[in-house]
């Protein structure tokens, strides 16, 4: 790709950027969120047409209009949402809009035969070509897309922050994968935040900012420090900010709290304290703070909420009760996409505490609380789905701030939202419990939970595999995770 | 890709209403019998499948638009529309029979082409653009006819009154066009893009789906579907009717016959077979309170009662497979 130029409405997400994948090459492209990473890729498959600019793929110029060129030319994309349907077979979602005909009718036979030899191929037997997409997990879905891209043949394969939804021990069978479509001589653009992984994959790199290149260097040549200098135009100096001094009073108590996905708890939630949650996806992480912010609520045990005794049964309670729940599924649970930044941060105050009059006060406030928490937006009206990750965080956050919360929890807070953002939430969820609030933070994202947890949690299979101090090892929190003993307990 | 989700023997919603067609036959024959009739003799047996392949062909085509993802509203009027037009061009005349089927495809046709375009190429909401379109018909109909107009020779009268052992031709008919239906949602590329489409239109796009096409083809087959549904309407009443489609509530019928049938209101999962139960369902329902002489106002509210109660196991269902998904 050559000058590659792109504006929305005017504004210029992408200017001059040039960048190329030899066959057999794994190139990592990096950058904040709003960089146009995701711009430059959706180019590349021909899902937008570039203002300026040229493609060319095997010296050839290509021009895609829609993403039906972009296939037909080589080029497949895993897409950083899953574009899968949940309803249909694995073979189905790997043919879709290039079904095998016989006679004139889909021949489902040869496409689940191709789909379980591209299966194989891949290393991934224990996905059936007749399972339903709904049915997997997540990291077997993201098989399902990975060969869904191979069944094209492409040349190039692009894929957008393929690790976001999967806990570290699937991303080591996707590193496998992406080896292995290497030796297979598949050029490979690949997309992340997660610098670690850049290192482990890449052997070249190009730090993108505000849509333009700014540097492309060799892995071997490249330092994290320097690209994350290249990437926010600033050193981090320390990433995360300091912990608590003392452990607070216990502000949360479960004793044997449990129901249909949670064997029965014991915990504590202290003021002034980040409890950091560990464990595998599906450990029951998400299923604790949902009980606790009466999603899908307690049925047996005990839960006390300040000495008294509390029992949410919906959301409306919990949030009475002054907890707050930032979801990991931000898109789909946090914000109500097509409305503005103000209507979202006014949700829960306006739910809680309905009245015709006297809303203008509450507007305010609640102004002054995305200005608190910096959210970076055209303002106001604007719909928050034209912000960033990170901006829309900080407006879900802004929301549970303006009910003035003792108890948040948050649920991968800073998942798909970009270094510099990152270490904006990572304090702001520190100053929470400094001014008193007592904070649950479950993170898959181990340097994460080490980096701002005052003592961690490890779930596993609904139950707490075990208690860790802040200061635990990456291998302690795995091995309770896994279950496997390990030699040197933290 | 390590662990292997648990497998369960796939409850698919499309078989509820077969079983809920079942226990009301059971239970319906058993009331029936019990207040001296017979759910099952011949004469009720063929009311029943002759009530049943109007609104069935009809709602085999909302269940293309549903798939879809869509809708359409305009089919009752597109059933009065071509009613009228089959009869006034027969005239009486067994030689203009085929012709006159040739106007009514070519009409409905149209009409769906019309439909599909409005939704795709001017986005406007399916609701809205076939009710639109609909009511466009409406005025039509009501400023150009009074009453029943132009007459149907005897010949294309076998349609609505023939049989065939105990199953009318026209019943016949519907389960052939059904069967058709399935064949092409089921074992087609366009019926594999149409599920696709409904189940998330911006998937099917990024996966080479010409979406737009898909829409306007479902709705052309929808509006076909309703196009039958005039002909046969117009064998059976002998002449062309400008209210039989909105008197028949063939709109709203054929989408709750749909819904019955276990298919997705939001689209991209469901099927015919579902549909075809819920055809014979509601026609059940019908023969078992005529056959009882129940007030007719009491039965219209049995039937609001199943449907709303069949959509909501379907959600129930629904959501405790989510919950159990959440918790794996």
């Amino acid at each position: 790709m050559h000058g590659v130029g792109k504006s929305f409405y005017g504004v210029s997400v992408l200017s001059n950027v040039d960048i190329d994948v030899h066959p057999g090459e794994v190139h990592a492209v990096v950058g904040e969120n709003g960089a146009g990473k995701s711009t430059l890729m959706k180019i590349a498959s021909g899902v937008y047409q570039p203002d300026s600019g040229t493609l060319r793929i095997a010296g050839e110029s290509v021009v895609l209009h829609n993403p039906r060129d972009a296939q037909a030319a080589g080029v497949g994309i895993i897409h950083q949402e899953f574009n899968l349907l949940p309803e249909r077979t694995v073979a189905e979602n790997v043919f879709l809009g290039r079904e095998p005909t016989r006679r004139g009718l889909v021949d489902r036979r040869a496409m689940r035969a191709r789909t379980a030899e591209l299966l194989t191929a891949v290393g991934a037997e224990t996905v059936r070509p007749t399972d339903r997409v709904g049915a997997l997990g997540v990291a077997q879905q993201q098989v399902v897309e990975i060969v869904k891209a191979l069944s094209l043949d492409a040349r190039v394969l692009i894929m957008d922050e393929p690790t976001a939804a999967l806990a570290d021990h699937e991303v080591e069978l996707l590193y496998a994968l992406v080896r292995r479509l290497q030796a297979r001589g598949i050029g490979i653009l690949y997309v992340s935040h997660r610098l670690a992984e850049v290192f482990d994959l890449s052997s070249r790199i190009t730090v993108l900012k505000d849509g333009r290149r700014v540097v492309t260097v060799d892995t071997a040549d490249a330092t994290p420090e320097a690209l994350v200098r290249h990437m926010v135009g600033r050193e981090l100096a320390s990433y995360y900010p300091p912990k608590a001094d003392a452990p607070g009073t216990a502000l949360v108590t479960l004793a044997g709290a449990g129901n249909g996905r949670l064997r029965p708890i014991d915990l504590e939630l202290r003021a002034g304290e980040v409890l950091g949650v560990g464990g595998l996806q599906g450990s029951g992480r998400s299923a604790l703070a949902r009980a606790l912010f009466g999603v899908e609520g307690f049925t047996a045990g005990r839960m006390t909420l300040d000495g008294r005794p509390v029992r949410p049964r919906s959301p409306r309670q919990a949030v009475r009760a002054g907890i707050a729940y930032v979801t990991e599924d931000r898109k789909g649970e946090g914000l109500a996409l097509s409305q503005s930044v103000l209507d979202n941060a006014l949700l829960a105050s306006r739910a809680a505490t309905p009245r015709w009059f006297g809303g203008g006060a509450r507007t305010t406030s609640v102004r002054d609380l995305l200005a608190a928490v910096e959210v970076h937006a055209a303002g106001a009206d604007q719909e928050v789905r034209y912000l960033s990750g990170g901006n829309q965080q900080k407006v879900v956050l802004a929301r549970w701030l303006a009910m003035k919360p003792r108890v948040l929890l948050f649920d991968e807070p800073t998942r798909g939202i970009d270094v510099g953002a990152k270490a904006a939430i990572h304090e702001l969820i520190r100053d929470l419990a400094d001014q008193g609030a007592a904070v649950l933070m479950i993170s898959s994202e181990l340097p994460e939970l080490l980096g701002m947890s005052d003592r961690i949690v490890v779930m596993r299979d609904g139950a707490l595999a075990g208690e860790l101090p802040g200061d635990a090892s990456e291998e302690a929190v795995l091995s309770l995770a896994t279950g496997t003993p390990h030699e040197v307990p933290a | 890709m390590t662990t292997l989700t648990a497998r369960r023997p796939r409850i698919d919603s499309t078989n509820g209403v077969w079983l809920a067609l079942g226990m009301t036959l059971i239970v319906g024959g058993i009331l029936v019998a019990t207040d001296g009739g017979s759910l099952f003799g011949q004469n009720s047996t063929v009311s029943l499948l002759q009530r049943a392949a109007g609104l069935g062909i009809v709602a085999v085509g909302q269940t293309f638009a549903i798939l879809a993802g869509s809708l359409d509203l305009s089919v009752a009027y597109v059933i009065s529309l071509t009613s009228l037009i089959a009869a006034e061009t027969m005239a009486g005349s067994d030689g203009r029979v085929l012709p006159a089927i040739l106007a009514v495809v070519a009409v409905s046709g149209a009409i769906g082409l019309v439909n599909g375009l409005l939704i795709t190429k001017l986005r406007i909401n399916a609701f809205i653009a076939t009710l639109g379109v609909g009511l466009l018909i409406k005025g039509y109909l009501e400023q150009g006819y009074a009453g029943p107009a132009g007459s149907v020779p005897v010949s294309f009268q076998h349609l609505g009154y023939d049989r065939v052992g105990p199953a009318p031709v026209a019943f016949l008919l519907f389960i052939g066009v059904a069967a058709v239906a399935w064949l092409v949602i089921n074992r087609s590329r366009f019926g594999h893009h149409l599920i696709a489409t409904g189940g998330d239109l911006d998937v099917a796009r990024l996966s080479g789906v010409r979406t737009d096409w898909v829409l306007i083809r479902t709705h052309i087959i929808c509006s076909l579907c309703a196009g039958i549904a005039g002909l046969y309407l117009a064998s059976r009443l002998g002449a062309g009717a400008p209210r039989v489609g909105a008197e028949g509530g063939y709109d709203l019928e054929s989408i709750a016959a749909v819904v019955l049938g276990g298919t997705v209101l939001a689209g991209g999962k469901g099927g015919v077979a579902g549909t075809v139960g819920g055809v014979l369902l509601l026609a059940v329902i019908d023969g078992i309170f005529n056959q009882l002489a129940v007030d007719p106002f009491f039965k219209q509210v049995v039937r609001g009662v199943v449907i709303v109660a069949a959509v909501a196991i379907y959600a129930l269902r629904l959501r405790r497979k989510v919950v159990r998904k959440a918790a794996a």
